[in-house]
């Protein structure tokens, strides 16, 4: 099975600057989650801890806003940049991510209905109903889809950016007339500002999707080589394209409820670890989760720390990296998209 | 990747009356006329010549924005050999919210009501001309790259400059906010006469540098290879095309704001209209077929609903459900 699945485009020299690569994601990742302990507008340093702080609430603090927001941060890295893999390889693009197939919009959507017709919902319900939303959305561009040739790279993702702005203009038109539209942008823009204990938890949720994901990171590998290719090899296409539109949806809707649009990071992350170590799922998924955290924590440092005391949004950060780097991408030698 | 075969030149001769393009332009043409005429002399609260000036006004501005969106949209479709794209989607709407963001931001919502629309309009019109020939020339100018590519980059450059505007707008007071979510909307309604004048004669520009190119178009159709075959310098008449598509949404959306799927719906039905796939044809059908949009939309919006929606939320809502449609019926070609 992976004898199959190994790229070819790695060269064998590769292997001590992979060993490097790997150790320093693992530093910057345990480095970067440290910071993100001690950075922010209360004083919470490791003396404060041991002393009691000014105030005596640097543990409190802690434990209630620092903990779960750099939990959420390295969750939701790592299970949007799994989520981006797996898309990637159900519509075998380069160029995908729920954010370029109209998957957030759909999720968006859903926001909105449940705002409108249950605005007291539990936050639960709202994610459950986002993620039927995004589950649609799926559905809608993978039809969409069957219809471009394979070779055709770069329109994919333009057909998915089109799909995705007819969806955000009905989610526009109903919020403008309902008098929504401030607060649906409040949750549409990604931001960590309100992360806290009790309002992170259902990122779990998208982190056992992720491990599913890991679990069953072969059969993607072997769905990446195509259908007729997957059913040659006695995969059961359809129950493999299933799972992993649930493990997309039900991730996105996770991380929009808590944390709001993150744009690029499932389409930029995927393809560096790609371009390191190639393409077997089951190898690269490790690589994908460490790497997308280490962007979304050093973001989220960023944007805490630019216009201290104030925070720009998660978002815009990730929006001026991730665009950089995706056109860096699509405009680099050998890209394909050409 | 067009969906249906073009028909050769050569086709056979129409049957029937009906079956000419000339016949049924012609009759597209008396509906508007009749239309016109309805919302022009009907239902005159007060003085007629009054009531003239002002409803002369609303259908020379749908007029304007009919011919730069059908024109545009149709030339968009030919160059990029595929009908579900929009010209709209290279990012001109973020451009444009993000110029009265910053307009807003830094000088308050008070200022952006009684700046001049001239400076605000000729602004938005350089800043958006100038990203999309720059791209342009950056993507087209050196190695050979595919216009999807260039259409990419344009894309995620706008999604750059959404984020900037968001995290902007996120800082406003909700008052403000208002003020600007209301420019969001394109309004066709009491446009200001000199920038009606002014974006009328960049439309008509573009349409005097279209018009001689319409028989190229038709040999654009057949594709990049059978086109440069057939004697086509592809890549200078695309970039001449391009140059002018822009010109006209931008001068557009500086007049009356965003427009996104307006085009998708009128080009679209044209193709189907027309009875031939001569852009001879289709380009003056689908602006025909804009004006009835718009002339027939404002007339039941406000004779009937009396203003209980704004016309072009109605018609991108509308254009969003027929963009799904219309992918999920014929696939994404």
């Amino acid at each position: 099975m992976t004898a199959i699945a190994t790229s070819t485009g790695v060269p064998v020299q590769a292997r001590p600057r992979r060993a490097w690569a790997g150790a320093l994601i693992g530093v910057a990742l345990l480095v970067l989650s440290v910071a993100s302990l001690f950075i922010g507008v209360s004083d919470v340093s490791p003396l404060a801890l041991v002393t009691g702080g000014p105030d005596g609430r640097a543990a409190f603090l802690l434990i209630v806003s620092r903990i779960p927001r750099t939990l959420a941060l390295l969750l939701v890295g790592a299970t949007l940049a799994i989520a981006g893999l797996i898309m990637q390889m159900l519509v075998r693009n380069r160029f995908v991510e729920p954010g370029t197939t109209g998957v957030s919009e759909f999720a968006t959507l859903g926001m909105l209905v449940t705002m409108v017709l249950w605005p007291g919902m539990a936050l639960l319900g709202k994610m459950g109903v986002a993620a039927g939303f995004a589950l649609l959305g799926t559905w809608v561009f993978l039809r969409i889809i069957r219809a471009v040739p394979v070779r055709q790279l770069v329109l994919v993702p333009l057909v998915g950016i089109m799909l995705g702005g007819v969806v955000a203009a009905v989610t526009t038109f109903f919020a403008y007339r309902l008098d929504l539209l401030q607060s649906l942008g409040q949750w549409a823009q990604g931001s960590f500002a309100g992360v806290m204990q009790g309002r992170y938890e259902f990122l779990w949720v998208a982190g056992l999707m992720g491990v599913i994901a890991w679990i069953a990171a072969d059969r993607f590998s072997v769905i990446g080589l195509g259908e007729e290719f997957a059913t040659n090899l006695g995969l059961d296409y359809r129950r493999v394209v299933a799972i992993g539109m649930v493990i997309i949806a039900v991730t996105t809707a996770a991380v929009l409820v808590t944390a709001g649009m993150i744009p690029f990071l499932g389409l930029v992350v995927p393809n560096i670890v790609s371009l390191i170590i190639g393409d077997n799922v089951r190898r690269s998924i490790p690589w994908v989760a460490g790497l997308g955290a280490v962007f979304v924590v050093a973001c989220d440092i960023l944007a805490r720390v630019l216009r201290f005391p104030y925070e720009i949004p998660l978002s815009v950060i990730v929006g001026i990296v991730g665009a950089a780097l995706f056109l860096w991408l699509l405009l680099r030698k050998g890209s394909r998209a050409h | 990747m067009l969906t249906e075969q073009a028909p050769l030149a050569v086709a056979t001769p129409p049957r029937t009356l009906w079956s000419r393009p000339g016949v049924r332009m012609a009759a597209l043409a008396a509906v508007v006329l009749a239309l016109v005429a309805l919302f022009l002399f009907t239902d005159v609260p007060g003085s007629l010549l009054f009531a003239l000036k002002v409803r002369g006004l609303s259908v020379t501005a749908m007029l304007v924005v009919a011919t730069a969106v059908g024109v545009s949209t149709v030339v968009f479709h030919t160059i990029t050999q595929n009908r579900i794209l929009t010209p709209s989607i290279m990012g001109f709407d973020a451009f444009y919210m993000l110029i009265s963001t910053i307009v807003v931001f830094f000088f308050g919502a008070t200022s952006f009501l009684t700046l001049d629309p001239l400076i605000l309009w000729g602004v938005q019109v350089v800043v958006m001309v100038a990203f999309s020939v720059l791209l342009f020339t950056w993507l087209f100018g050196g190695k050979r790259r595919s216009i999807h590519l260039m259409l990419l980059v344009g894309i995620v450059l706008g999604t750059f400059f959404r984020s900037f505007t968001e995290w902007m707008q996120r800082m406003l007071d909700p008052v403000a906010f208002q003020v600007l979510s209301d420019a969001g909307f394109a309004s066709l309604t009491r446009p200001d006469e000199t920038l009606l004048l002014l974006t009328a004669i960049l439309v008509a520009l573009g349409c005097a540098a279209a018009i001689p190119l319409s028989a190229t178009l038709d040999v654009l159709t057949l594709g990049e290879p059978a086109a440069v075959g057939l004697g086509v310098d592809h890549r200078r008449t695309v970039m001449i095309l391009f140059g002018i598509v822009s010109v006209m949404i931008a001068a557009s959306t500086a007049l009356v704001g965003p427009v996104l799927f307006f085009g998708l719906i009128v080009a679209n039905l044209a193709y189907a209209y027309a009875g031939s796939f001569r852009h001879a044809w289709t380009l003056p059908t689908a602006v025909l077929l804009g004006m009835v949009c718009l002339v027939g939309g404002q007339l039941v919006i406000e004779r009937l609903f009396a203003f209980s929606a704004t016309l072009s939320t109605v018609i991108e809502f509308a254009g969003g459900l027929f963009f799904l449609y219309l992918v999920l019926r014929k696939g994404a070609r």
